[in-house]
């Protein structure tokens, strides 16, 4: 063999030191992706993250649906996030058609997107705690995730995937008695995720192991284009519900919640106190909203865009911004849609987060990137 | 309701019994009773009380549990008794399997769960027996590339040593499998085993995950071993004996804890490492490495590995027993037995039966028994805790807190039972 060959067929020269490990995509520590992971020792030398397996062609399959039909699919990237994914989706809507959605409506859609972001938090906190091999903190969020599943429940008749936001407000207006249901429920799910600092965040090894692994400093964040969790987590105040705020988020409260560290131990507690944030939203637009009204302005059957138009939009899902484009060139259908999301952008962290850390931090630093899988697919 | 059981009948329910009945019968008639009498025509018959044992006399015992008492007592008093029932294995792997369920429930109850609780119609109480049923019934697969005899030769060594480490626990005064002068060394040399298997295992599966798992396993337990044995040492220096039996009759005033607790507390530490439990489970850390040394192995190999796992972690525990909380002693509870019973017999309805061998068990020995079990609960309740509330550690920190801290305060250790011994609080003339 000569050295005529192309560079991706050359064979490389592997140093017989290194080991290289596919974690995944069948391996309890990986989710549906797979990480390439070259090790010296017990110390990572190189990681390449390989996504892709849950691949589902959402963007496409949008162009041959219409705009309402568009909803039901649009949200299986992140069951468990379901209103926020879908949030960016209708305001962009709304703007190509042109229609105004309702003032009782728009404070609907921001308890649910909260509501939302705590039920996928605590998903994502479970996986962290069993990541760490902490499996009290693996049933605990589990567990207390049912409460507000239940009130998800209650408002929207589905447990996970909701399909709630429609362009024009939202499907249905909220039941009975819900407002009383959801204050106590939330009330009671914020004495609870409290007490995880007991058991979880001033747990004095969790902290030895997760504290100045996989720093991400200031302008590597910025640089790297992360968003969400990981951006606050490094010290930058980013919020778009703060910066960009989108339906009634500039009349509330919002406070973001920003750590200076960097480390694993900082991306994981921000989420954290992210929920607590939203139970005080959620407070806020209980009381602000008004108590009676329409929550939906009737659409015309097939709404279509006006013309040749383009729309972008973006919200605070819980891994970070998350931004729909819709290009309309006036049929019932849009002629291309683009998602945008906050997994993805923190997923190119990931190799340079690796690089020189112990095998055993992996896990922690892998997942406190606050990534999804499906949704970085699409 | 269900479409799958069909419904019940009395008719056919007591038709099926007799079908059954009357196959068993069949069978035993003309398979077993000759089979038996074959056997029995070729071996020599023991004689019990006087009487020569043909199958005749076996036929009356049945009649009258007064003629069994003698042969149960006989078996009682050989090896085979000891070894396969009470100090031995079937003790082990009862107490073993009560760790399995306390485990699971009182996790569950930790972490706002049920648990089992469908298998065995009261709490899962037969879920550890489905579990058992599964992992018999699946199929055991072979990695292609392995290195066949080690790899399949691995999980019996393993539950073979854990076995041998049980062999060496006195559990009641006189009652231990095998009661050896140089016992602590023997318990040294049994622990030394473990890395051995556990790399021969992970190396001949010839697979990465294994093979890393090993390695982290290998680590753990040797660098663990080291402050394991210095711990000890207080405990030998103190009574003098390596004996276990001895060490747990020199407790009759003072558990060692009460003079050496940081002796216990690292012995506890360096126990948890060995055992592979949470916050040391690295050699299985699932989210690293699938399933660490384990990977690879299934059906009933896992199940064996397990088995091992877990009549290793009583052995542990029933060591800490021995050497700090004073084995067998304890207050004496146990009522003494009532000696009626064999001057008048005991009424039954209308006959007095008189029954020669009824004492199957000494006082001391129920009593020590009784203390030693309970002692044994109450450490492993212990171990099982950091479970629900622990994360798993790191190679680098466990390696930093075995080499420095624990070997460290193993020597603080040595140094107290050096000054209580130099100082005459204990030892000869001092408190015991």
């Amino acid at each position: 063999m000569t050295g005529e060959l192309p560079p991706g067929l050359a064979l490389q020269k592997v140093d017989e030191r290194i080991m290289t490990l596919n974690v995944g995509p069948q391996h309890p520590g990986s989710g549906h992706m797979r990480i390439i992971v070259q090790i010296d020792g017990d110390y990572i030398v190189a990681c390449d993250p390989d996504p892709g397996y849950v691949h589902r062609g959402e963007e496409k399959m949008a162009e041959y649906r219409n705009y309402i039909t568009n909803i039901p699919h649009l949200e299986r990237p992140v069951i468990h996030d379901s209103c926020n994914v879908l949030y960016p989706y209708v305001l962009g809507v709304e703007e190509l058609v042109g229609i105004e959605v309702p003032e009782r409506a728009k404070y609907v859609r921001v308890i649910a997107s909260e509501l939302n972001r705590c039920i996928y938090t605590m998903y994502w906190l479970a996986i962290y705690g069993i990541f760490l091999g902490h499996s009290t903190m693996f049933m605990w969020p589990a567990g207390d995730r049912e409460l507000l599943i239940d009130l998800m429940e209650k408002m929207t008749g589905a447990r996970v995937t909701h399909a709630h936001f429609v362009p024009g407000g939202v499907r249905n207006d909220l039941p009975p008695n819900f407002e009383d249901v959801c204050l106590r429920q939330v009330n009671y799910f914020e004495k609870r995720i409290k007490e995880y600092s007991a058991v979880f965040y001033d747990n004095p090894i969790l902290i030895a192991r997760t504290k100045d692994t996989g720093i991400l400093s200031r302008e590597d964040a910025i640089r790297l284009g992360t968003t969400g969790s990981v951006l606050r987590a490094s010290g930058v105040d980013y919020d778009l519900r703060k910066k960009e705020p989108y339906d009634v988020y500039e009349e509330l409260d919002v406070h973001t919640n920003v750590m200076k560290e960097g480390d694993s131990y900082a991306r994981s507690k921000v989420p954290w106190l992210d929920m607590m944030e939203s139970c005080n939203i959620i407070r806020q637009a209980l009381q602000k909203m008004p108590k009676s009204g329409s929550v939906r302005t009737k659409l015309k059957p097939n709404p279509k865009g006006k013309g040749l138009d383009s729309v972008y939009k973006r919200v605070e899902s819980g891994r970070g911004s998350l931004g729909c484009y819709i290009v309309s060139d006036g049929k019932t259908e849009p002629y291309r849609l683009k998602m945008s999301v906050g997994s993805f952008r923190n997923l190119i962290a990931l190799p340079y987060l690796l690089k020189g850390e112990k095998l055993g931090n992996m896990p922690s630093v892998y997942w406190s990137l606050n990534y999804w899988p499906v949704e970085a697919d699409r | 309701m269900s479409v799958i059981a069909p419904k019940f009948k009395l008719s056919e329910f007591i038709k099926s019994l007799l079908d059954n009945a009357f196959w068993a019968v069949l069978i035993l008639s003309l398979i077993g009773i000759p089979a038996v009498f074959i056997v029995l025509f070729f071996i020599e018959m023991p004689v019990i009380n006087g009487e020569i044992l043909t199958p005749f006399l076996a036929l009356t015992w049945i009649a009258d549990p007064s003629r069994t008492l003698p042969i149960v007592k006989a078996f009682m008093a050989t090896d085979i008794f000891r070894v396969m029932v009470f100090p031995g294995f079937g003790f082990a792997a009862l107490l073993a399997a009560g760790t399995i369920f306390i485990e699971r429930k009182m996790l569950a109850k930790l972490q706002l769960r049920v648990g089992p609780f469908y298998c065995g119609k009261f709490e899962g109480i037969l879920q550890l027996m489905g579990d058992g049923l599964k992992l018999i019934s699946k199929e055991i697969i072979i990695p292609a590339k392995a290195d066949k005899p080690i790899f399949w030769a691995a999980p019996v060594l393993f539950v073979a040593a854990a076995a041998a480490f049980v062999a060496l626990i006195p559990v009641a005064p006189g009652w231990v499998v095998a009661d050896v002068d140089l016992g602590l060394l023997g318990v040294f040399a049994v622990i030394g085993f473990f890395p051995i298997i556990t790399i021969l295992s992970a190396w001949s599966a010839n697979s990465k995950f294994p093979f890393i798992g090993g390695i982290r396993a290998l680590f753990q337990m040797v660098s663990f071993e080291i402050p394991l044995i210095l711990s000890l040492l207080g405990v030998v220096m103190l009574t003098g004996s390596l004996n276990l039996s001895e060490i747990a009759a020199s407790q009759s005033s003072f558990p060692w804890i009460v003079f050496l607790p940081i002796g216990a507390i690292v012995f506890f530490i360096t126990m948890l490492a060995e055992l592979e439990r949470i916050p040391f489970d690295l050699p299985e850390a699932e989210s690293e490495i699938v399933a660490g040394w384990l990977t690879e192995l299934s059906g009933m190999m896992y199940g064996l590995v397990q088995l091992g796992t877990y009549l290793k972690l009583y052995a542990f525990a029933a060591l800490f027993v021995v050497l700090f909380l004073g084995g067998w002693n304890g207050p004496m509870v146990v009522p003494p037995f009532p000696a009626e019973i064999l001057t008048e017999g005991i009424v039954m309805g209308p006959i007095t039966a008189h029954i020669p061998g009824l004492p199957l068990f000494t006082q001391e020995m129920l009593n020590g028994t009784l203390w030693f079990v309970l002692k044994t609960v109450a450490v492993i309740f212990f171990i099982l805790l950091p479970r629900g509330v622990f994360p798993r550690i790191r190679v680098d920190m466990l390696l930093n807190l075995g080499w420095t801290k624990l070997i460290g305060l193993a020597f603080v250790n040595i140094f107290i039972a050096l000054g209580l011994l130099y100082a005459g609080v204990l030892g000869p003339g001092g408190l015991q």
